[in-house]
């Protein structure tokens, strides 16, 4: 299957496969205005199986994102047509608004209005814990 | 001006810190009298969201010792939270009416809502089964006066080793010190969760659990007692038959060195008996007592009065 090279705009390589879906709409492509192209299971060389996300425009990308989802994600960054930067997003020390804490007992399951945050423990295993009540939330990407 | 400064986890607080706290309290306990206007016009908003006796008793104390006033409320029910505003909305409020405010909450991480919206000091008051920091400055502030040095001694957690805050902040905190040795002493049931046990072996101290008070008893500098919880025992049967391993009775003290001293962060109930209370060891009183004055060196702290 052929999916044509991007003018300008981003190229998300190295995506565990199964898991391009729940990125493009964590990112939000969903809503843009824009030509995206979601590649599931692409053959791969390093991982066997992998997804790959094609974004035709120059839009504003949450790397912390991407670089939580998963440290193997390679952002290929195109311009006119020339790859101008590839590099792998590092997980950010503090993620806001993805995930949900599943404390009953913590504050955000009754304050109205603040956000959802949980703060990098270890940069290893990518063990992450709310800010508020340092439950533990660690999954295996 | 400044970042308003406030205490949400005793880890909030650097170990340099602390020592100027001890040493403020211990000079209040020495020269009262230089204190009792040091907080005039200043006041301090106690704000109960769930009830509580001793912490609210040692705040309010606290802040009358140090000539200030104190406004407030005690239980959700006498506040807006049971019209639905948010803890949020009631901290900046109470922030215009009050220069410190002092809050607990039955929700985790509720305190942490509140320092990033108010415009003066929050102290965290507990906030639910998470932290209690101002009980550890407490605990801090007790070993402190009874031996003179936090470090260099062999401390017995004993009773409900799991869910216990008091003992979990009290290990963060200990963990700071040189020389502090552990020995948990509890069922196997109620023995430390996980990760603070990857806190103690990351520290690379000398700890270890134990699950007989007696045999425990004679190696220990402090004891520090905590209740054990019936409703925490899958069956009754089993709580009868280890309840009275952690019920601390005058004759065991026999076997205790002369200077070791009992703790407890109170309410006790039946694991420490009364007739304890008048062996000159016990000094869970006592460590009410400190409470105060920790509170009190820990508003001047905040409010910036020297």
């Amino acid at each position: 299957m052929n999916i044509d090279g991007i003018n300008t705009g981003y190229v998300l390589d190295h995506i565990k496969a199964g898991k391009g879906f729940e990125l493009y709409h964590l990112l939000g492509l969903d809503k843009a205005d824009c030509t995206v192209a979601i590649i599931q299971r692409a053959s791969s060389g390093k991982y066997g199986q992998k997804d790959i996300i094609k974004i035709d425009a120059d839009i504003p990308i949450d790397y912390d994102l991407i670089g939580y989802i998963s440290p193997k994600i390679t952002v290929n960054i195109v311009k006119d047509r020339e790859l101008v930067k590839k590099f792998k997003p590092n997980p950010p020390t503090i993620l806001t608004n993805v995930l949900e804490c599943r404390n009953p007992r913590c504050i955000t399951s009754v304050e109205r209005g603040i956000p959802q945050k949980f703060r990098l423990v270890d940069k290893e295993s990518r063990d992450y814990r709310c800010v508020y009540c340092d439950t533990l939330y660690r999954e295996n990407k | 001006m400044g970042e308003i400064k406030h205490l949400i986890n005793i880890t909030d607080l650097s170990v340099e810190e602390i020592e100027h706290l001890m040493e403020t309290a211990d000079d209040i306990i020495a020269h009262p009298e230089n204190y009792w206007d040091a907080c005039a016009h200043k006041k301090l908003a106690t704000l109960f969201f769930e009830p509580s006796t001793r912490t609210r008793l040692s705040f309010t104390a606290a802040m009358m010792e140090l000539g200030g006033n104190v406004l407030g409320f005690d239980q959700a029910q006498s506040s807006s939270s049971a019209k639905g505003e948010t803890v949020a909305d009631t901290i900046v409020m109470a922030g215009c009416y009050a220069d410190i405010i002092a809050m607990r909450h039955p929700k985790e991480g509720a305190p942490v809502v509140g320092a990033t919206k108010s415009s003066v000091p929050i102290i965290n008051a507990g906030d639910g089964g998470h932290f209690h920091p101002t009980q550890t400055l407490t605990d801090l502030m007790t070993i402190h006066r009874k031996k003179g040095e936090i470090g260099n001694f062999t401390v017995g957690l004993c009773g409900d080793l799991k869910y216990g805050r008091t003992v979990h902040s009290l290990i963060d905190a200990l963990l700071r010190y040189e020389g502090v040795r552990f020995v948990m002493i509890a069922p196997d049931e109620l023995q430390l969760p996980g990760y603070i046990r990857d806190r103690l072996n990351g520290a690379g101290v000398d700890w270890r659990e134990v699950t007989n008070l007696d045999d425990a008893i004679p190696e220990l500098d402090i004891l520090y007692m905590t209740r054990i919880q019936q409703e925490r025992f899958p069956s009754w049967e089993e709580y009868e038959k280890l309840k009275d391993s952690f019920i601390l009775k005058r004759s065991m003290l026999k076997a205790a060195k002369e200077d070791m001293i009992v703790m407890h962060p109170l309410p006790r109930v039946t694991e420490i008996d009364v007739d304890v209370d008048e062996d000159p060891r016990a000094c869970y009183f006592y460590q009410a007592l400190m409470g105060k004055y920790i509170r009190m060196a820990l508003i001047l702290y905040l409010l910036g009065i020297k």
